[in-house]
This record gives structure tokens, C-alpha cells and sequence, in this order.
């Protein structure tokens, strides 16, 4: 146990900034996904076929392909396809991307993929009467969505996008390769320097499984409030 | 709450973009899972012989300069894809290498040899005690032939993409079975578990490992350089960057000259390194 | 892009693809097997037995897969008492040790499938066989099991496709599937993009084979 003591001479406070590594990451991989998604969602649903094909080769290809490979290809590729995006603007200085953003982006692209396909499920259970009475009784299109599709399609895809969070989550244990110290790589780390594997790596399921475990707790009430009224 | 400060903090600060940094910032990237050439800590920080080095040759050429860690396994592509500017990771000059990066001169050699468990049969081979693949001698032959026979058909573990998987692969030590590593720790560990029946490494990541664990690691057989073996261990610099080489060739002829090399060689390895 | 190499690289990566397909089949098979008892022990009335089984799947489905290979592989190697014991024999071997971390992992998600399969199944059909004079058993094994299997069969589909792509992480412990062969491969050229847009391509090829023979089997089974 002293190998968890705090301060220089044990894990413990290495692993505990580690923790808080992993839920910055996951949260922000969610929100760039739910951006990927609010993108992706409405070309899957458009009626023009080509729109259609853009979406779908996006959740087909990240839905189909390890997750290992999807962020190595990112962590190789990404600050490349930046940099070449930047240079059509003129821009040709090296831009550094931290860590932090290309190992959130990595795990936020595949973390859209699952979104996208969350909301469009969602979308299209919605009674499609309801966008007619909505035109009938003259509510403007934003409107419309804001006020009558929004809040019904956030309710629907309230379980499956828990889902979608654990998948987030434990993909950040992959992200390892961009040196960002979350859990695993600090449980990597100390199981090597330490030579007691079974210790760190046991740890390191704990901590994951308390941050399933609060997690559903947090998702649990959410959806109790957004069942009010049903 | 001290503690409870320096994690906010600490997430804080890596949340925060970088642009374009300063040209007289130079990073340098290691493993830190290499001992005794680079390693970590209990409280998180980088170590060993190569990031002190690393330390003094910054302060010869007057920058400022950020160690920052890379699976081994990606650190030419890291390098070339300008993630950092150097490597100072125990990697050995050879000429598969140069033909994607640049090496300066060496700064230390290291030999190679095989371990196994105490007790094996392999144990304490009659060979010579060290051979150089460059030129071999009857002698020399003699001495791969026995390595051969020794471990006809066993499983030796060495680090994924290293000097070591290359003689391996050459087929020098006759038909074994190779298997391929992230780490040193990890060939290390499976040495000691029995998963394997020999290691192929730098001599000092056994002895240094057979130190700190307390594990019956023995060498065995003879100390290899030359050939695969490449021309010492240098830094890595990309292509085109022919500033920073010069930089860093002459910061090692002034560490050379001034004992800085030796002394922390000594320091970590027992012996002088240097070269 | 460096056209050849992605080339010359395809026959080594596509040998490889044969080991990550024989991994797979191997954790789905023996994972079929702990789904089923463990989504029989779940729907059981016995309060302890119901909660090991959900204690179970809970920590697998709650994990990072990562996590468990790790420990099973590097871990259990630890403990000098495995080490002396028979089970050594298979522990020592990375395969088997990839095979039972993944096995693990698909049998807690398959456990869940199947449960709730059992769950939903009609209990009029139930009712139809006992009426018939049917025996429990028989029930059981000739109606309810191939009916909660036809009915899991989407939700087992993407179980599959979603263990292939985890058995990719066998290449951390050792092994050269298609992962641990393309960086292999990269290791040796430094051309990570190429060589990962191929294996990449690879997964992708047989993650629409297997979702399109699970369309089929859908189709054919189908109670229409």
C-alpha cells in the first residue's frame, strides 16, 4: 500500500491527477463528438443521396476500424493535415498541437461516429405528425426544433448515449501513444518502474469501474428529469 | 490541499494549445522505460543517464530545452512528424536509421548480450567473451555457431524495432524464435515469468534489472557490437535540421573534453560509457 | 504517399489478417459459452447466484479492455503460485492469454444480450409448449434458447464487429495479428499513415463481411 502514499516517494498522487486526466479527456472527446455528430446527423437524414454518402462513409469507417488504429493514424496524420490546411490559408509555420487536444480529438472523432448514429435513431422515432402540426400551427423551423424536436430527441437518445459515454471512457485507456498520462499510462508507467503489474494494473480497473459506476449514477438523474412530464 | 492545487494545476496546464513554438526551445524525446539510459520515477519524473545528459549538452549550446516522453515504437515518426526535435532515447546509430533521420556522434557505446534465469542450461556458455560483427573472424564464427545450437528452436524476447530484433531477424544465431516487445520492462518481466527462454539486450538493462529486482537475471554468451550492433548510441535529428546537428556535435566534443559524459556514465552504469 | 510500399506491404498484412480471424473465432466460441451461463445464472431466482453473474459482467462491461489483458497477461505472470501450477501451461502463452482476456470481455457483453433476449421472449410461447405437454426442458433448450438467440442476433452482430476490433489490442502482448504486424511493419519503414490506411482498410473489409452475413442470418431466420 505505500506504493499509493502521496508526494514523491509513491503513486498515489500520480494516479489521482492521472484519474482527473481521464475525465477531462472523456468529457471533452464528448462534447467534440456531439459537435461530429450535430454535422454528421443532419447529412444522414437529408434526402440528398451524395449527403448521405458523406455521413455514412464516416460512421461506417470509424465504427469499423480499431480504435488503436484510428488514433495512431490521428497522432501521425493530424498535426500533418493541420499544418497543410493552414498552409492553403497561408499560414506555413509548424503548429504544435498538445497532447491533451490531439489524443481529446482522436477519441472524439470515434466517439461522434456512435453519436451520430444515437441521434439519428432518436430523430427518426419522433412521430413525423409532429412536424406537421408544428407547420400547421405556423411555428417557424427553428422553432420547431428547438422547442418540440430537441428536447424529445434528447430524452430518446438519453440511454444510448450513456452508452456511448462507456465506450468514450474506456477508449481513453488507448490513447496512451499521443504520452498523455491518463490512467493507463500512469499504471504503465509505475507497473514498470515498480515491477508489481498486477498492483498498478488491478488500480487502474478500480479507478475505471468508479468512474462507470458515478457516472451512471449522474446519467441515471438526468433522465429522471428529462422523463418529467411524462 | 497542497496536493489538491498541484492537480488542478497540472491538468490545467496540459489542457493549454500550443502554437508555433519559440526556435530556441528544442525538444528532445525519450522513452523513459529504458533504465538505466532514461526512466521515471515515483513522483513522475523523466531520469537516467541520457536525460542529464540531455540536461548538460542544453546548457552547453544555451537553450532551453523540454524532455518529453515517446512510446519507442513511434519515435522516428514522432520525430520526422517534428512532435519533438531530437532523440536521446538509447537508440543506436545504424544505417537503417540514417536512411530516415540524422545521428551527431556517438556520446556512449553499449554492448549487447543475451541473459537467461539462473539455473537454465544456457547458463554461463563457453564462447568468447565478446565479438564485433563488423569483420568475424573463424573464432568469432565458432562462437555464433554455439549461440546457434544453444538456442536452436527457443523463444528469445527483445524490444520491438531495436538493434537487437535486427541481428536476431538476420539469422547470425541460427533459427530462434524471436518475440517482439513495447519495452524493455516488459522483456524483462517475461524473462523473470518464464515466458521466454533468453533476452537480447544492452548489457546494462540486465544487470541493472537483476540489481534493482532482486530476479536471478544472468548474462550469458558473449557481448556483441559491431554489424547490426550499429556505431554507438547518438542523437536523432531529422533530416535538414543541419543546425541542431552542429549544435549538438559540438556540445558532445565539449562534454567529451570536459569529463561531463564519463562522469555521469560512471554515475549510471558503473563503468565509463562514453565515447 | 509512398504507393509502393502500401503495396508490397498488402500480402504481409493479409496474412496477419488470418491471425486476428482465428483469435477472433477462438474468443467468440468459448464467449458464446460463458455468455449463455452467465445469462442463465442471471435470469436465475437465487439472489447469490444473480449477483455474482451481475458482479461479473459488471466489472468486464465497466473496464477498459486494455486493462484486462494487461492483468491477465502481465498480472497473474506475477503470482509465483500460477507460476508452479498447471494452469502455467496456458498462461504462458500470449495467445491464450489474448484468448482468455477476450473471451471474458464478449462473454459479459453477450450474458447481457441474451438476457435480455430471455426476458423479452413472449410468454405465450412458453405457455403454447406447456400446453402441449412439452417438458421444462425441452422448452428450455429446443424453444427459448434458439428463440433468444434469433432474437439477439443484431445486438450479437455488433458484439462481433466490436471484438474484432478489440482483439487488435493482442498485438500489446506480443502477438502479430494485423495490428502487431503493421507496426511491425512501420517499425522498420517509419511510415506510419501508409501502413495503417492498409490494415486500416483490412478491418474495414472484414467488418462488412461480417455484418452482411449477419443481415443474411437475420433474414433467414426470421419469424415472418
Amino acid at each position: 500500500m505505500e506504493l499509493l502514499n502521496f508526494g514523491d516517494n509513491g503513486w498515489g498522487d500520480e494516479l489521482a491527477i492521472a484519474t482527473l486526466m481521464t475525465i477531462a479527456v472523456s468529457i471533452t472527446a464528448m462534447i467534440i463528438g456531439f459537435a461530429f455528430a450535430a454535422i454528421f446527423t443532419p447529412l444522414k437524414l437529408s434526402k440528398k443521396k451524395y449527403l448521405n454518402l458523406i455521413s455514412n462513409f464516416y460512421t461506417t469507417v470509424i465504427r469499423g476500424v480499431p480504435e488503436l488504429l484510428v488514433i495512431y493514424l490521428f497522432f501521425f496524420g493530424g498535426s500533418g493535415a493541420i499544418m497543410y490546411v493552414a498552409s492553403i490559408f497561408g499560414y506555413n509555420d509548424y503548429i504544435e498541437i498538445n497532447a491533451f487536444i490531439t489524443g481529446s480529438f482522436s477519441i472524439g472523432i470515434i466517439s461522434g461516429a456512435y453519436s451520430t448514429e444515437v441521434f439519428r435513431g432518436a430523430l427518426q422515432s419522433i412521430d413525423k405528425g409532429q412536424f406537421e402540426a408544428s407547420k400547421v400551427l405556423g411555428i417557424s423551423k427553428f422553432g420547431q426544433f428547438y422547442k418540440i424536436i430537441l428536447p424529445q430527441m434528447l430524452r430518446l437518445a438519453i440511454p444510448n448515449l450513456s452508452n456511448v459515454w462507456q465506450i468514450t471512457l474506456k477508449d481513453t485507456s488507448l490513447i496512451s501513444v499521443t504520452g498523455l498520462v491518463e490512467i493507463m499510462r500512469q499504471s504503465y508507467i509505475a507497473a514498470g518502474s515498480t515491477r508489481d503489474p498486477l498492483f498498478f494494473y488491478s488500480w487502474a480497473a478500480v479507478l475505471y469501474l468508479m468512474l462507470t459506476y458515478l457516472s451512471m449514477k449522474f446519467i441515471n438523474k438526468l433522465e429522471i428529469r428529462y422523463k418529467r412530464g411524462y | 490541499m497542497n496536493i489538491f492545487k498541484k492537480t488542478i494545476l497540472t491538468v490545467l496546464a496540459s489542457l493549454f494549445l500550443v502554437v508555433n513554438t519559440n526556435a530556441d526551445n528544442i525538444k528532445i524525446g525519450t522513452e523513459g522505460a529504458y533504465p538505466p539510459w532514461n526512466s521515471k520515477d515515483a513522483a513522475g519524473n523523466l531520469i537516467g543517464f541520457e536525460v542529464e545528459l540531455a540536461n548538460e549538452l542544453c546548457k552547453i549550446m544555451k537553450h532551453n530545452c523540454t524532455i518529453v516522453e515517446q512510446d519507442w515504437d513511434g519515435m522516428i515518426p514522432a520525430l520526422v512528424s517534428r512532435k519533438f526535435d531530437a532523440i536521446m532515447a538509447g537508440m543506436s546509430i545504424t544505417d537503417e536509421r540514417k536512411k530516415t533521420i540524422n545521428f551527431s556522434q556517438g556520446y556512449a557505446d553499449e554492448v549487447a548480450s543475451l541473459a537467461v534465469m539462473k539455473g537454465s542450461k544456457n547458463e554461463g556458455l563457453k564462447t568468447l567473451s565478446a565479438i564485433n560483427l563488423t569483420d568475424i573472424s573463424a573464432d568469432e564464427q565458432a562462437t555464433l555457431d554455439t549461440l546457434a545450437k544453444a538456442f536452436k528452436g527457443k523463444t528469445i524476447g527483445v524490444q520491438t524495432a531495436t538493434i537487437h530484433q535486427n541481428f536476431l531477424d538476420s539469422g547470425l544465431m541460427g533459427k530462434v524464435k524471436v518475440r517482439t516487445y513495447k519495452t524493455q520492462d516488459e522483456v524483462n518481466l517475461d524473462l523473470a515469468a518464464g515466458r521466454i527462454d533468453a533476452a537480447l539486450a544492452a548489457a546494462v538493462a540486465f544487470t541493472d534489472y537483476a540489481e534493482k529486482s532482486g530476479k536471478a537475471v544472468v548474462l550469458t554468451g558473449p557481448t556483441f557490437a559491431g554489424g547490426d550492433f550499429g556505431n554507438g548510441v547518438g542523437v536523432g535529428i531529422r533530416k535538414g535540421d543541419s543546425k541542431l546537428l552542429n549544435d549538438f556535435n559540438a556540445a558532445i566534443d565539449k562534454a567529451r573534453d570536459e569529463g561531463i559524459i564519463s562522469r555521469l556514465a560512471i554515475k549510471h552504469f558503473g563503468f565509463d560509457a562514453s565515447m | 504517399m509512398d504507393l509502393e510500399l502500401m503495396i508490397s506491404s498488402l500480402p504481409k498484412l493479409l496474412s496477419a489478417a488470418i491471425v486476428t480471424l482465428k483469435l477472433l473465432s477462438a474468443s467468440l466460441f468459448f464467449g458464446l459459452f460463458i455468455g449463455l451461463l452467465f445469462a442463465i445464472l442471471r435470469i436465475s431466482k437465487n439472489v447469490l447466484i444473480n449477483k455474482f453473474a451481475y458482479v461479473y459482467s459488471y466489472v468486464f462491461r465497466g473496464t477498459p479492455l486494455l486493462v484486462q489483458i494487461f492483468i491477465i497477461y502481465f498480472g497473474l505472470a506475477q503470482i509465483e503460485y500460477l507460476r508452479t501450477s498447471f494452469l502455467w501451461t496456458i498462461l504462458k502463452e500470449p495467445y491464450w492469454c489474448a484468448i482468455i482476456a477476450f473471451a471474458l470481455n464478449t462473454g459479459a457483453y453477450t450474458s447481457e444480450i441474451l438476457r435480455s433476449a430471455f426476458q423479452t421472449i413472449k410468454p405465450g410461447i412458453i405457455e403454447a409448449g406447456k400446453s402441449l405437454g412439452i417438458s421444462n426442458k425441452i422448452i428450455f433448450y429446443k424453444i427459448q434458447i434458439p428463440v433468444a438467440i434469433r432474437q439477439s442476433l443484431p445486438a450479437y452482430g455488433n458484439e462481433i464487429i466490436l471484438m474484432m476490433k478489440g482483439t487488435s489490442l493482442a498485438s500489446t502482448v506480443t502477438l502479430m495479428d494485423l495490428t502487431g504486424v503493421a507496426k511491425y511493419i512501420i517499425s522498420t519503414t517509419f511510415k506510419p499513415i501508409e501502413v495503417f490506411i492498409v490494415a486500416g482498410g483490412i478491418y474495414l473489409f472484414m467488418t462488412f463481411i461480417i455484418h452482411n452475413v449477419i443481415k443474411y442470418l437475420e433474414k433467414k431466420y426470421s419469424f415472418q
